[in-house]
């Protein structure tokens, strides 16, 4: 785990060169505390912050094949790197180091650009082919890690975050308003897009080619696939599949604990999290240390459960307790690390819990990220079902009550009045037969806050159409598929992606240069999972049906059979005390900033701020507004007004 | 309270509150709220509260019903037959 940044191509190096890798890899120091290393030959530079997992004693980058031909730096790790080496010795490559590093550059001597479909792991990956003078960027299946890219001066520069590119090239730090109202309708911007103008992120599953001529050639090598609807599914039973999918993820846990440091794992009381940690103490882990977050609020907390399962395994535990203040206090932090808008305050405790992790000597957690998206475990998957077999028949009398079964940990649930449960729900019925269905709820609410947008934003947001643009990434095949196999993509690749593993995933656990790591996202889990027939992931209105047969033996009946509790935090109501905002909010809300910033109405934002001083904002919709417009102007105070502040001591901008 | 009065305070809740804005054209008093996209999931309950904290009256649940809340001319009815209830 660590940060890479570099460039490659066009003009010969100059002395600049390396103060431009030195100043890029210094911002990714949280990433990679534990030693630097930068390479710089023609036609390329590749500075690498490492953070010590795998080989401690040998595993510095950037690494070279031994001939000088082959260099990469990574960030992440290959968990099959073991059995990997085995074959490459076979085929008679010779190692040097014991790192999962060295792995990559002889399998791309052998494989060419098909290494990556070998590796099993969570990595962005920037080689150096120095006979060919090309250079390879490569992203994970599931997008757990982030790699940035840029044209500018000439050259591609590339980066695990956007603040190391703009250490070396500040005429990039602009936003993107199609990045804005991306992040306000789905959560976070959707790649290539970010929030950053000309600055692409490189899509999970894509290789990226930098040809000696300076062509670009992106390729996707992975993606979620799923059969056809009703095709006969590939297993002898349900019980069978049960006992192959546990044997899976043991492996996929055996496997993701291979680490020359101890690995801990959070522990949120869902089935998920307490699953991962029985599986590692199957696979041999006697005494598991587990972390989790508690909150004062009842609607938050699930220290009960955590505590269940502490007992049940008999883990060594630590809980972080959060209060709204420490969400205000640390929010300003956590939007330096996103570097996108967020919607929601909930990855701030995540960012405070791998405080706790590092502090208690931890470098490595797993986590339960992912099952919800690989065994449809949220809610929307079981309203979009209600709400398909509602539109079948729009006036039955019934049927939409079955939403009653939702959202019962709310405090103000939607279906808490079931008189108006059935307008709102009844809500974009219309849209039935179309392959977004099932986000065009979230999406609407989420796009509340656009109406936020100064005037001329808003212009762009109103020609900006969510569901053709997500259907518009849609693969051709997935007309064919069953509809929750629609929803599970969209949900892979929209919110988990664009979202969850990066503002609540890789930006918080590595603030504090912790890695996260997510045996559910294991591809070959991902793989078995699609293959499955969609009532054997949601059975009725019970989610990630067979994922609790397969964990059921290794846990308490009231975890396995608990039904899911979303992870969130208190949101506007932790920027104000006694009807105060914090500081920082009063300053930046103000009109003045507001105007200054050019981004926000300033009476809007006025009334909004009002409102949730008051203790108005109950719904989902005022807060996601209010967090997401707080965020966007702490983004823009960071990174661009202060840029500009000191831009004369940067050196002049060059051109392309 | 007159109900004028009432029709005033609702409809300033809901331009400044769940509209935030201060223009009164943009509600048109027959407007439905959830066509209009004004009450979000949860949007209702702020309009209970409203009701119940300035009208001085109780809302039961089987009251809240788009028939109801989805307009400012309905809400302003169901508050003049509460109080004359």
């Amino acid at each position: 785990m660590c940060g890479l940044a570099g460039f490659a191509g066009g003009v010969a190096p100059t002395p600049e060169d390396r103060l431009d890798l030195e100043r890029m890899i210094a911002t990714l120091h949280h990433r990679g505390p534990d030693a630097r290393g930068v390479h710089l030959s023609p036609g390329v530079g590749l500075a690498h912050a490492r953070l010590s997992i795998i080989d401690l004693a040998t595993g510095q980058q950037p690494l070279h094949d031994g001939s000088g031909s082959v260099w990469t730096v990574f960030n992440g790790e290959i968990f099959n790197f073991l059995e990997l080496r085995r074959e490459l010795e076979r085929d008679g490559y010779t190692f040097r180091t014991s790192s999962d590093t060295e792995v990559i550059v002889h399998l791309y001597h052998r494989d060419g650009d098909r290494f990556v479909e070998r590796l099993n792991g969570q990595f962005a990956i920037a080689l150096w082919d120095a006979r060919r003078r090309r250079l390879v960027l490569a992203r994970d299946r599931a997008g757990i890690r982030p790699l940035y890219h840029v044209r500018a001066r000439g050259r591609l520069w590339f980066a695990s975050e956007v603040k190391a590119l703009l250490a070396a090239l500040p005429e990039c730090a602009r936003l993107d308003p199609d990045g804005l109202v991306q992040a306000f309708t789905f959560w976070g911007p959707s790649d290539p897009d970010t929030l950053f103008e000309g600055v692409r992120s490189l899509p999970p599953g894509h290789l990226l080619a930098l040809e000696a001529d300076g062509r670009e050639i992106l390729t996707r090598y992975w993606d979620w696939d799923f059969p056809d609807a009703g095709a006969a599914a590939p297993f002898a039973s349900f019980d069978e599949a049960v006992e192959d999918l546990r044997g899976l993820l043991l492996d996929a846990v055996r496997l993701q604990l291979r680490a020359d440091v101890p690995v801990g794992a959070y522990l949120s009381g869902g089935l998920d999290s307490s699953g991962i940690v029985a599986l590692a103490r199957q696979a041999g882990i006697a005494s598991v240390r587990t972390f989790s977050v508690t909150f004062d609020d009842a609607e938050f907390d699930e220290r009960e459960q955590q505590q269940a399962m502490v007992r049940h395994l008999g883990t060594a535990h630590t809980t972080l307790h959060c209060t709204r203040r420490d969400i205000a206090d640390a929010f300003p932090a956590l939007v330096r690390h996103t570097e996108a808008p967020v919607l929601r305050t909930a990855p701030v405790p995540l960012m405070l819990l791998s405080g706790e992790v590092r502090r208690s000597g931890y470098k490595v957690v797993l986590t339960g990220e992912g099952a919800d998206e690989v065994f449809a475990g949220y809610d929307l998957f079981k309203e979009a079902k209600v709400r398909r077999f509602w539109a079948r028949q729009p006036d039955s009398a019934w049927r939409h009550l079955l939403l009653g079964r939702l959202y019962g940990y709310l405090a103000n649930s939607p279906v808490g009045t079931p008189g108006f449960a059935r307008a709102f729900f009844a809500q974009g019925l219309e849209h039935i037969d179309r392959p977004v269905f099932s986000h065009v709820p979230r999406w609407t609410t989420s796009g509340r806050a656009l109406a936020f947008l100064a005037p001329e934003l808003q212009a762009r947001a109103a020609a900006f159409d969510p569901l053709a643009f997500q259907e518009g990434r849609l693969p051709p095949q997935a007309s064919r598929w069953a509809p929750l196999a629609r929803d599970q993509y969209l949900e892979a690749k929209s919110l988990m992606a664009g979202y969850l593993l990066s503002s609540q995933g890789d930006r918080v656990a590595m603030a504090n240069s912790i890695e996260g790591r997510f045996p559910f996202l294991d591809h070959r889990v991902i793989e078995f999972a699609n293959r499955l027939p969609p009532h054997w992931k949601l059975r009725g209105l019970t989610e990630k049906h067979i994922l609790r047969r397969a964990l059921e033996p290794l846990l308490p009946p009231e975890i396995a059979r608990r039904t899911k509790q979303p992870y969130r935090a208190p949101d506007a109501s932790s920027f104000f005390e006694h009807g105060r905002p914090a500081d920082y909010v009063a300053e930046l809300l103000s009109p003045g900033r507001i105007r200054d910033a050019g981004l926000f109405d300033p009476a809007r934002v006025g009334m909004l701020l009002e409102k949730c001083r008051r203790g108005g904002a109950t719904g989902f919709g005022d807060n996601q507004a209010f967090v997401g417009i707080l965020s966007t102007m702490l983004l823009h105070d960071t990174f661009i007004r202060r840029r500009d502040a000191t831009a004369p001591e940067l050196r002049a901008t060059g051109t392309e | 309270m007159t109900e004028q009065a009432i029709r005033e305070k609702i409809r300033g809740h809901i331009l400044e509150n769940m509209m935030f804005t201060d223009d009164p054209s943009r509600l048109p008093d027959d407007a439905s709220l959830l066509e209009m996209g004004i009450i979000d999931s949860t949007g209702v309950l702020e309009l209970v509260l409203l009701m119940e904290e300035n009208f001085a009256m109780k809302v039961q649940d089987a009251a809240i019903i788009p028939e109801n809340f989805d307009s400012v001319d309905r809400m302003v009815s169901f508050v003049m037959r509460s109080k004359s209830a």
